[in-house]
């Protein structure tokens, strides 16, 4: 049973749309102080750029890539749920999950190539920063997927289609700290 | 569009009401029911809090002693109870309380809606933080005992085991205060989204009572301020457990870093907690005085200036951390900035009471005790403020009475005006007033009793967080003193049985309240006491603002929010 609460908008936005958008306020506030973190070493200690040399800028770039094309797909999702195609919806929504699960799969690989040649989370404070930050921002990827299955599957059988809008919503968010992460961690060297 | 569901009576789902005890008190997604939960659970960790307070407060006075009800007090012992007292008091005592118990009691029914818009992350939110609480409580309890290294946390005293002798204890404590903190963020999330988008139709923005909107406010100040220290711990963590080296400075890191996400977030939490009981305070003192809230759009802006200030103040906890003294110039000023607006409030409620036909009840009393509390704790603030005097306050008892004077009025005198203002709305019965103005004299006498002496010591130079003072010559000769603060902190302590045997007699016979005992505007006093499942029978409409006391064109001295003449 739904509260009468729950269906009043008083705000002029359906009230899960609104609840996403502050969630995700909190969100951009924890990346935000990571990021302030990471950017004041970095900007302190010079050889900083020694040890993000060894970073692959190549792997980054598919992964920005695997993730931004996921998430043309949230958006096709969102416009099959507004037609009302909820099966077409769902489909789309699993590419987008696909691409998510793809991205953690180059990221494996990735650290397992770099832990294999020395780097791991103990190195030095550029390593800790690395591993914490693409951690967490994969912890979301992973809380993403699993957020979008349970709207995917709702909206194969056509329910609670306005979801739909609210998962793409979070993965752009989870898409755009990677817009931050990669500049930061692979290109500025 | 959502008016025509509106009118659909509320008490649809009464049918429900045959729940088990536990889908009722446990399991329940009702507002009210999960206030009650943070309430309880928040006074039970402040029996905890005030236990340790004493057994720190009597080792101090009298050091080497087996105090009563726990033994000999270790230097170990000592460090883990001013630690954990601190991190209790606010972490699990005023935010559940003023924040979440008041918000979630309040804010439904002052905007006139049945329940949170996120029934079910209300929940959540208690269960995380009933979680961290248990969490928090374990970490007394493992091999080493609980954590040590004051509630600050400062690395790399809590970062390495070695320093700090409590491995495990650290991240236990680390682990529960970043579940506490998400605990808040769900509800906080709960409580914009609801008084953003459920309010009652008629209600704009301008009808909101103060205490929601500073409710809302401190959700706002806590989401965005909270978010470095939860990456912050998230960071100690792995340089505690796998062996990172954010705050290790071999390894490149900055110890300095925490004490910057530390308090970025410290800071504005001190607003936090305050603006709640400024809500509390401003609803008891129109109600009580029968007069309209001075200003009401003045003291809005200046809530939302005093949040985007506390954002700009949080350095002048370091200024002795080896920060550039160019910067400390910067935060002087931002900090001496921050006494204006709140100073501006306290002028308001004077304003208030103006020429109001006043009544002395107990929630009355609590909110004056409040504003003149509050007042020595914020003129002490100034000499810590600046950068100058700071330098030699620094970690003295000045430092400990001042914050003790800001958050004793916030925290306990705010939770007590709030909860002998709403007592008859939670439970429907009135409370002892007796016995209610003579548990006030006897927590606010002896209050002050243990902590202006305590401003005395710090001037004289007596540092915090020390075991003993005995081999300190020039400090032993004021142990005197020491030991009228801890006498006073004994009989403040034994006076909330008072209160406790209050709460639980007006419980089963108290008089009856009725829907509106005090003749109140706002909507939480427009349905019965205690409200049902579903808070209203027919969910209001709001016609005007929430302080229309004593208006001339009328001819009793109220006018509810949702009365159409």
């Amino acid at each position: 049973m739904t509260p009468i609460a729950t269906t009043r908008s008083t705000a002029g936005l359906p009230t899960g749309t609104l609840g996403v958008w502050w969630l995700l306020g909190s969100e951009i506030v924890i990346f935000g102080g990571l990021l302030c973190s990471y950017i004041m070493h970095r900007l302190s200690h010079d050889w900083w750029s020694a040890e993000a040399a060894h970073t692959n800028v190549y792997i980054g770039l598919t992964n920005t890539f695997v993730l931004l094309t996921s998430s043309l797909f949230a958006v096709l999702a969102h416009a099959a749920a507004q037609r009302g195609d909820g099966k077409l919806a769902a489909r789309r929504l699993w590419y987008t999950i696909a691409g998510g699960g793809m991205f953690l799969c180059i990221k494996a690989a990735e650290w397992t190539i770099e832990i294999s040649n020395g780097m791991t989370i103990s190195s030095s404070s550029f390593w800790s920063f690395y591993y914490t930050a693409a951690g967490i921002h994969a912890s979301h990827v992973i809380a993403g997927m699993i957020a979008m299955a349970v709207v995917a599957m709702d909206a194969a059988k056509g329910k609670f289609l306005h979801r739909v809008e609210n998962a793409g919503i979070y993965w752009h968010f989870v898409d755009l700290v990677w817009i931050f992460l990669f500049p930061l961690l692979y290109i500025a060297k | 569009m959502a008016h025509a569901v509106d009118h659909a009576p509320a008490h649809d789902d009464h049918g429900h009401h045959e729940q088990s005890f536990f889908m009722k008190y446990m399991w329940s997604t009702d507002h009210k029911m999960i206030a009650m939960q943070y309430m309880f659970t928040g006074m039970l960790m402040a029996m905890l809090g005030g236990f340790f307070a004493y057994v720190f407060r009597m080792q101090n006075a009298f050091p080497g002693m087996a105090v009563p009800g726990f033994g000999l007090v270790t230097p170990a012992d000592y460090n883990m109870l001013v630690t954990n007292h601190g991190t209790i008091m606010i972490f699990w005592v005023a935010m559940p309380v003023l924040v979440a118990a008041f918000g979630n009691f309040l804010i439904p029914l002052m905007v006139g809606c049945d329940d949170m818009v996120f029934p079910k992350l209300n929940r959540l939110s208690y269960q995380i933080f009933l979680l961290s609480a248990i969490v928090l409580i374990a970490g007394f309890f493992v091999p080493g005992g609980g954590f040590g290294g004051a509630w600050t946390a400062y690395p790399p005293l809590s970062a390495v085991g070695v320093y700090n002798l409590t491995p495990m204890g650290s991240s236990f404590w680390v682990l529960a205060v970043a579940l506490e903190f998400v605990a808040f963020l769900l509800g906080g999330i709960n409580f914009i989204t609801t008084s953003m988008n459920s309010r009652a139709p008629g209600m704009k923005l301008y009808d909101i009572p103060i205490v929601v909107w500073t409710i809302v406010i401190a959700s706002v100040l806590f989401m965005c301020s909270v978010g470095p220290l939860i990456a912050g711990a998230i960071m100690l963590l792995f340089d505690q457990n796998i062996g990172t080296g954010f705050f290790n400075p071999a390894m490149g890191g900055d110890p300095v870093l925490w004490q910057h996400l530390f308090w970025f977030f410290g800071h504005p939490e001190v607003y936090v907690v305050l603006l709640p009981t400024l809500g509390i305070v401003a609803e008891i003192i129109c109600v009580f005085s029968r007069k309209k809230l001075f200003a009401y759009q003045t003291v809005l802006y200046t809530m939302f200036g005093t949040g985007i200030l506390s954002f700009t103040v949080w350095a002048h906890h370091q200024f002795i951390s080896g920060i550039d003294p160019r910067m400390a110039n910067v935060f002087t000023i931002t900090t001496l900035l921050i006494s204006v607006p709140i100073a501006e409030m306290l002028f308001v409620y004077i304003a208030t009471l103006y020429k109001g036909s006043i009544t002395l009840s107990t929630p009355m009393l609590w909110a004056l005790g409040f504003i003149a509390t509050f007042l020595i704790g914020g003129v002490t603030g100034i000499y810590l403020g600046t950068a100058g005097s700071d330098i030699y306050f620094h970690d003295t008892y000045f430092v400990l009475a001042h914050f003790h004077y800001t958050f004793f009025p916030i925290a306990i005198i705010g939770t007590y005006a709030g909860v002998t203002y709403w007592y008859p709305k939670m439970f429907g019965r009135m409370l002892d007033e007796t016995l209610g103005k003579i548990h006030f004299w006897l927590t606010f006498i002896p209050f002050n009793c243990i902590f202006i002496p305590l401003f005395f010591l710090g001037l004289w130079g007596e540092h915090r967080r020390i075991y003993s003072y005995e081999l300190f010559d020039e400090l032993w000769k004021y142990q005197g003193i020491r030991q009228f603060a801890t006498v006073a902190l004994v009989v403040m302590l034994a006076a909330q049985a008072i209160f406790i045997w209050n709460f639980f007699k007006s419980l089963w016979s108290g008089p009856i309240a009725g829907p509106n005992p005090y003749n109140a505007n706002t909507l939480e006093w427009q349905c019965p006491s205690p409200p049902p499942h579903g808070n209203f029978a027919e969910l209001p409409t709001v016609y005007r603002p929430p302080y229309e006391y004593s208006h001339p064109d009328r001819k009793e001295d109220f006018w509810p929010q949702n009365s159409p003449v």
